[in-house]
């Protein structure tokens, strides 16, 4: 899988409370909870990301709440992939969970400008910095981890091991 | 157990209950392994999104109706209609699914005061909660942690979840407490150290003479706030404290696990609590620890006692110590809540909730609210609170151009009559 977007960058710490604030929590639709993503950090966050749809940031992207409206707000955003320092573990874990491609690279968040545009090559495992002309190896995820990837996220990587899943694709809600 | 054999791989408690969770001996840290657990828990906020993820695997029922706790505590009683909306969803799953561990509203209390108390978490469990602040029940000596909706969804159906084994960093706490410094002290000043991501992924192990002799709110609290630090969980080693705080309370037989004495640890933190001052956590990071004593004049607009990390009797004792016969300060609100119904009518059969209402305080019945901004205590742009909850991230209490100051009980108490954030010595 290659993406090939803008880059938005921020900071380190950005916490679950202001990609999506608890006051909008009060739904699980995902097109409603886009509507307030990163609204308490940055205003103009829907703009930026008609035109770039990575995140770039600093250390411990994602930390406080185990709420999984924040990576469903952000990929509902249209937001195609994060790149940080590092990552809390729970949003890793959620992001993985729902099919929000995610990196940890401190390399590539050093060296990475907001909006640069990116080449991603997942598979190969290469971030190319087309902007700057830098490029940068990822560190290849468990298999484990890839396999509920390449399944779509975990419940679909579920239903293949329980048999529940249907052979018409994998994300079909029928049994 | 039968522990000390000759091929003996030295572990810490972390990698001892997730091994005996997978049936082995032995696991190494950095490994990932699927493990079955006790309890998966879910909340009002997480559960829906939880159940819909859980009709999509396609199996019709959870695998066991006794393992799955859901507390509609957050938006509750319900706030607003789309909140009541969430509570009926899983509300209806609870009843279809037959499960014993829901808690409707008047038996409700805050999840992880509620559990703990009502003996449905246990030593040496392994527990995943829909709820960052899980790890709360590591003061029990489990292994308990935060994930989210989707993980809790295919424990549900398959009474099992992932895991990577985590490193254990070693907190060792030695020397007394000062008058008034509780847990939520401790805590502060150890995120102070290690920074909100200074134990990303790992087990923070608390030990130590002074932990000791701590009390089980107090552990309670430390362990509840082992997130604030990126920690995967916070933990207790059980003892007298533990043994005697489950008596008449547990609902099954547990397992106690212990760290080797040669287990490898990835750092040590020697921490002297004879120095340790009260502390308050500074906007907009658990992490800015600073003491009470050296704050100046903060002048605040609300006060909040209550939380899953400070709802306990020993807090609410000690606010009641402080704040009997006082009048809290005209210019503030102070927003007081018990994290459970039982904590709420000992609290009453003590005299503390007439002594808060007495003083001017309002007493709720138990919900989240405030701490996350939800309801109950919203902050207005500008305003800036004092509470004794565990995040102070921008916007976390209402508008996001609101403040919230971190506290123990002692200081938020202080501080309700002083008008401004204190210490009980300049109060009382």
């Amino acid at each position: 899988m290659i993406i090939k977007d803008k880059v938005i960058k921020y900071g380190s710490n950005v916490d679950t409370d202001v990609i999506i604030p608890a006051r909008y929590l009060n739904t699980s639709k995902e097109d409603e909870l886009a509507v307030h993503c990163f609204e308490d950090l940055d205003a103009d966050f829907k703009d930026k990301a008609k035109t770039a749809r990575i995140i770039v940031a600093d250390d411990n992207f994602g930390c406080g709440s185990s709420r999984e409206h924040a990576p469903i707000a952000i990929k509902a955003s249209g937001i195609k992939l994060i790149i940080a320092k590092t990552f809390a573990r729970i949003f890793f874990r959620n992001a993985i969970n729902i099919g929000l491609p995610v990196i940890a690279s401190a390399e590539a968040s050093e060296n990475i400008s907001q909006g640069d545009e990116l080449e991603v090559d997942l598979d190969r495992g290469i971030i190319k910095d087309i902007t700057t002309g830098m490029s940068f190896r990822i560190n290849p995820l468990p298999a484990f981890i890839q396999e509920i990837i390449s399944s779509g996220g975990y419940v679909n990587f579920t239903k293949k091991k329980l048999g529940t899943a249907c052979d018409c694709g994998v994300n079909c809600n029928k049994k | 157990m039968a522990e000390n054999t000759e091929n003996r791989i030295p572990q810490t408690m972390a990698q001892k209950i997730i091994a005996w969770h997978c049936g082995r001996q032995y696991v190494n840290t950095g490994e990932l392994v699927n493990a079955k657990v006790d309890l998966v828990l879910g909340n009002d906020i997480t559960m829906p999104l939880a159940i819909e993820e859980f009709k999509r695997i396609g199996v019709d029922k959870v695998f066991d109706r006794d393992k799955i706790a859901i507390v509609p505590d957050h938006f509750t009683p319900n706030k607003d209609i789309k909140s009541a909306e969430q509570c009926k969803y899983i509300r209806d799953f609870a009843a279809r699914q037959d499960i014993t561990n829901y808690f409707e509203i008047g038996k409700m209390g805050i999840e992880h005061a509620l559990l703990p108390e009502q003996g449905i978490v246990l030593p040496g469990d392994l527990i995943i909660g829909a709820d960052s602040h899980t790890c709360t029940y590591g003061a029990l000596g489990a292994a308990s942690t935060g994930m989210g909706s989707t993980d809790a969804a295919v424990a549900m159906a398959t009474g099992t979840a992932w895991f990577m084994v985590p490193e254990t960093i070693k907190f060792v706490y030695s020397g007394s407490l000062k008058k008034w410094v509780t847990g939520k002290d401790l805590i502060l000043y150890t995120i102070g150290l290690t920074g909100v991501d200074g134990a990303l992924y790992m087990s923070m192990e608390f030990t130590g003479s002074a932990i000791s002799v701590l009390s089980m709110d107090s552990r309670f609290a430390m362990c509840n706030m082992a997130i604030e630090a990126g920690g995967k969980f916070g933990i207790i080693e059980f003892d007298d404290t533990t043994k005697k705080y489950l008596e008449g309370r547990h609902t099954r037989p547990y397992r106690v696990f212990h760290s080797d004495a040669d287990a490898g640890y990835f750092k040590q933190y020697d921490i002297n609590c004879d120095g340790i001052e009260l502390q308050v956590s500074l906007p907009h990071l658990p992490s800015n620890a600073a003491n009470a004593k050296d704050l100046g004049n903060i002048a605040l607009d609300q006060v909040v006692i209550g939380s899953c990390t400070n709802g306990r009797m020993e807090d609410l004792a000690i606010a009641a110590e402080i704040i009997k016969g006082r009048k809290v300060n005209s210019r503030l609100r102070t927003i007081i809540i018990p994290a459970t119904q039982k904590i709420y009518m000992e609290a009453m059969e003590k005299g503390y909730l007439k002594t808060f209402v007495e003083a001017g305080c309002a007493v709720s019945t138990p919900t989240c609210g405030p701490c996350l901004g939800g309801h109950m205590g919203i902050l207005a742009e500008g305003e800036r609170s004092i509470a004794t909850t565990n995040r102070n991230f921008v916007g976390r209490m209402g508008h996001p151009k609101s403040e919230v100051y971190l506290s123990g009980p002692a200081v938020a108490a202080a501080s309700a009559i002083a008008g401004r954030i204190a210490v009980p010595e300049e109060v009382i």
